[in-house]
């Protein structure tokens, strides 16, 4: 083995869980079944500050309020359910942990902004879901098919794989403020999974998509605000991706 | 109560039932039921590769493969349908390809290939390269990829929907699938689907343990309706433990860790493999490895203060192979642990990762109501179901793969089925079941908790019936369980409400869980011998005279409306290859 940093990992390894400290947790609640109105409820939690902040809102759910509603399934970053506003910025639960967002003021955790909340954390995702596929995010090819695989140069394959690691996750399109105002907007999610298509070498659509993001409601929305830079769990480079089809649509090389 | 006519329903939304929809949709007028958003489904956090003898880096053949996935699942393996799982891997990974995958390449442009636990050359010689790959995402790819062909294909989804109750009727003696009943997560509301042809693709039911690979959601919905309606569940007992999880948590770190060059280490900096496994050493086959780790563990060679896990040592390969190769379960190391896999070892223990066995079908995907008869209509794919190309120990790689061949073939079968068939009449009172269900559980007064009774389930199974068991253990698990099932009938929910009740929700897959956990116990009690995941110390030997059989698990119901378990055992399906011992 290489020389490891072992402080880090022998502190990691001598910590047997029981250093819990008291957190708030203060969440919106909506449910329409019991109130119009959404409030803020504040939960109290004894909690390891090495958990994941999905870990207190089961605790909660768990151990103090079983009507305390959101979604999630994979509980490592990689499924996508579990967008929301935490101590106002988008993250997901799963994948922040308590120590990291400042447990000694109360935790802010709220539904994702620009779609309709319909219980607690959980919001409809139709709008959303219906803007990817409005952007054929599938590849398009022409003439007959190979035998074998279509051939594709490591570097041509490297051109869109940052924006192949999308999870649908919402969080930067939830964060954008053309989004908030405009609910037409495509929205940066939709826009990352046609660049995804539009640079595979493969694919044939390219200028269709392109077409179909030079609409009013296209590219041309968007304002480099970067927060959907700032949001995305999966450390894609939104923004440029979204510069890289203005680009594209300006020059039609892609 | 709504009710929906179809030609055929798809229960889950993963790799097996998205494969399966985008065939049964050109061909048959399809919904697709799914209580997540389909790329939610856990197939997404599959990271190492998709099996396939492609031959892109080296020689290799789909001989060898179907060898080394009967000789990996210990020899319990239908190997008439490891065959068709080997050879159909070629077109099933280019068909992916071709759909629009992003497989890593090789500098010819082809895919790149890389090793993975238990695949060789030429039976066993040595490590062959066989696992096609996207980076760490493979699973992602496949699931982004099939979700993309479905919108184009524009299949129908109903998502958040929870399918709770098969529909079995009896036409002339025999049972005949006639649809499935449905929870609407938003309304509360139930609906009936009826279909001529019905394909399970719901996936594993990890949960019942406590560490483990699996998503929240892997509750083994589908085995449990249908188990409940007295189909079998074949080889429930077998369980794969995945040798490398984060220590405590159970996220998984990929065997393609080690398929890149990572070394298991015990705390004397020891590569203890070496030991066990001579020529395969690190990537011996899963069962291997993780008992080989619980004996470093317990002989006092583990890690930290507990001495409780091992080390995953990925600190001698170059940052720049762990970047493009292995960028997520770094990251996952960072996230979680606070640590640089740069520089420190990764602490890993075996975490509950596959359910070999399931809803028991042939290689049409048909589901079996015993050891011969078919169910007209009914079909499974994927980990529900158990078809068997896994036996006694899956091999890595060979699940991706599983769901795109057999549910590719399910899809194909049950849209064919429903063109020639009628739609069996429904019978009485369809939704009563999954009526009563919510409504009890909505009104029950009892003192019994959800999260308490799962807890408890899940650190029984975890202490008794996971890498090592033995009758005691094994018994004390029997027990366990039925205090809880009793326990569970005093069960409460604080949510009484329609829309999105997820209260409810878990509250009724509790119960799944609890049924299935009791049938994975008794079926294990009474496999004394080992094989693969399921290990005896009391019985450490494979007994192939008496034990070269899967496991039927029966759901009894006596005349006072007592329930019990009843085993039966089907025959191995064997063609060109003898047992004989297994050696890594
Ligand atoms: C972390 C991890 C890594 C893995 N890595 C690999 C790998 O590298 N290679 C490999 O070959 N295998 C791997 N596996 C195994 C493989 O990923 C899974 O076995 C496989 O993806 C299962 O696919 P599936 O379609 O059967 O189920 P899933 O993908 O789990 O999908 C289940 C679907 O059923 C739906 N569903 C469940 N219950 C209900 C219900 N009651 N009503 C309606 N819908 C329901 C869900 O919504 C979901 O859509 C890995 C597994 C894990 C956990
Ligand atoms: S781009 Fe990032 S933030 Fe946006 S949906 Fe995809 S994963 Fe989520
Ligand atoms: S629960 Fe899957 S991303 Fe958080």
């Amino acid at each position: 083995m290489a020389t490891p940093t072992m402080d880090k990992l022998e502190a990691l390894e001598a910590d047997n869980g029981s250093h819990l400290i008291t957190v708030t947790f203060r969440v919106r609640r909506f449910n329409p079944e019991v109130s119009a109105d959404a409030v803020w409820e504040d939960f109290q939690l004894a909690i390891d500050p090495k958990e994941r902040v999905l870990d207190a809102l089961h605790k909660i759910k768990w151990e103090l309020d079983g009507s305390l509603t959101f979604r999630r399934s994979c509980a490592h970053g990689i499924c996508g359910s579990d967008a929301m506003r935490i101590n106002g910025k988008n993250r997901l639960a799963c994948k922040t942990l308590i120590k990291d967002i400042n447990p000694e003021k109360p935790i802010t955790v709220e539904a994702i902004k620009g779609l309709t909340v319909l219980k607690d954390l959980v919001v409809d995702m139709e709008p959303f879901f219906q803007a990817y596929r409005d952007v054929m995010p599938f590849l398009v090819t022409t003439g007959n098919e190979p035998t074998r695989e279509r051939l594709q140069s490591a570097e041509d394959r490297e051109r869109f794989d940052d924006t192949t690691k999308c999870i649908l996750c919402a969080a930067c399109t939830s964060s954008c403020p053309v989004f908030w105002n405009d609910g037409q907007y495509f929205g940066p999610a939709a826009i990352v999974n046609a660049h995804r298509f539009i640079f595979d070498s493969r694919d044939e659509a390219g200028e269709q998509r392109l077409e179909i993001l030079n609409d009013k409601d296209g590219v041309w929305r968007c304002r480099t605000t970067f927060n959907c830079t700032d949001a995305c769990p999966r450390g894609i480079e939104v923004t440029k991706a979204i510069q890289e089809v203005k680009r594209a649509l300006i020059t039609r090389r892609f | 109560m709504k009710i929906h006519k179809y030609d055929t329903v798809i229960v889950g939304a993963g790799g097996a039932g998205m494969r399966a929809a985008i065939e049964s949709t050109k061909r048959s007028r399809t919904a697709v039921l799914t209580k997540l958003y389909p790329t939610r489904s856990h197939t997404g956090a599959a990271q190492g590769g998709m099996a396939a003898a492609l031959a892109n880096v080296e020689e290799d053949n789909w001989e060898w493969h179907t060898f080394d996935t009967i000789k990996g699942g210990d020899y319990l393996v239908d190997q008439d349908a490891a065959e068709i799982l080997a050879k159909e891997a070629i077109d099933s990974v280019l068909d992916l390809e071709k759909m629009g995958l992003p497989f890593n390449r090789t500098p010819d442009g082809t895919i790149d290939q890389r090793r993975f636990g238990g695949h060789s050359r030429n039976h066993g010689e040595a490590p062959v390269r066989r696992s096609c790959y996207a980076a760490d995402r493979t699973g992602h790819m496949i699931l982004q990829t099939l979700y993309q062909n479905c919108v184009k294909e524009g299949v129908e989804f109903f998502n958040e929907f929870y399918v709770l109750d098969q529909l079995i009727v009896e036409v002339d003696g025999v049972k005949h699938s006639a649809g499935v009943v449905a929870f609407e997560l938003a309304t509360g509301e139930i609906h009936i689907f009826q279909a001529k042809a019905v394909i399970y693709a719901s996936g594993g039911t990890g949960k019942f343990f406590k560490v483990t690979s699996n998503a929240h959601t892997l509750t083994g919905d589908g085995q449990a309706a249908c188990y409940r309606r007295g189909l079998p569940l074949e080889d429930m007992e077998f369980f794969q433990f995945h040798p490398t999880g984060i220590w405590r948590m159970g996220i998984l770190l990929t065997e393609g860790a080690r398929g890149e060059g990572g070394i298991l280490r015990n705390k004397d900096g020891e590569r203890f493999m070496e030991k066990y496994a001579p020529v395969m050493k690190d990537l011996a086959s899963r069962d291997v490895v993780s008992r080989s780790i619980y004996t470093e563990i317990r002989e006092g060679r583990g890690c930290g203060p507990e001495g409780d896990h091992v080390y995953l040592d990925l600190t001698h390969l170059p940052p720049e192979q762990l970047d493009a190769k292995l960028p997520d379960i770094t990251e996952f190391a960072r996230t979680y642990l606070g640590i640089e896999p740069y520089t420190d070892p990764i602490p890993i223990q075996p975490t509950a990762h596959y359910a070999m066995g399931g809803i028991p079908t042939n290689v049409e995907g048909e589901v079996l109501s015993d050891n011969t008869t078919v169910v007209p209509g009914l079909y499974a794919a994927g980990e529900v179901a158990c078809v068997s190309v896994h036996g006694a120990n899956r091999l890595g790689t060979n699940s991706l793969l599983d769901i795109n061949v057999f549910g590719r073939r399910a899809g194909i079968a049950a849209a064919e089925y429903s063109h020639k068939a009628d739609f069996v009449e429904l019978p009485e009172n369809p939704a009563s079941l999954v009526e009563e269900t919510v409504e009890r559980l909505r009104n029950s007064t009892g003192t019994e908790r959800v999260a308490v009774i799962r807890n408890e389930l899940q650190e029984c199974m975890d202490a008794n019936v996971m890498v090592f068991r033995t009758e005691q253990t094994i018994k004390t698990a029997v027990e366990k369980i039925a205090e809880l099932r009793e326990r569970y009938k005093n069960v409460s929910i604080q949510d009484k409400g329609k829309r999105f009740n997820t209260d409810l929700l878990e509250a009724i897959e509790l119960g799944n869980l609890l049924d299935l956990a009791e049938v994975m116990a008794t079926s294990a009690l009474a496999r004394k011998e080992s094989r693969g995941g399921h290990y005896r110390e009391d019985f450490p030997n494979r007994d192939d005279v008496n034990f070269m059989r899967h496991t039927m698990a029966y759901r009894e119901v006596g005349d006072d409306g007592s329930e019990s378990i009843r085993l039966d055992y089907k025959p191995v399906v064997q063609t060109r290859y003898q047992p004989m011992e297994r050696k890594y």
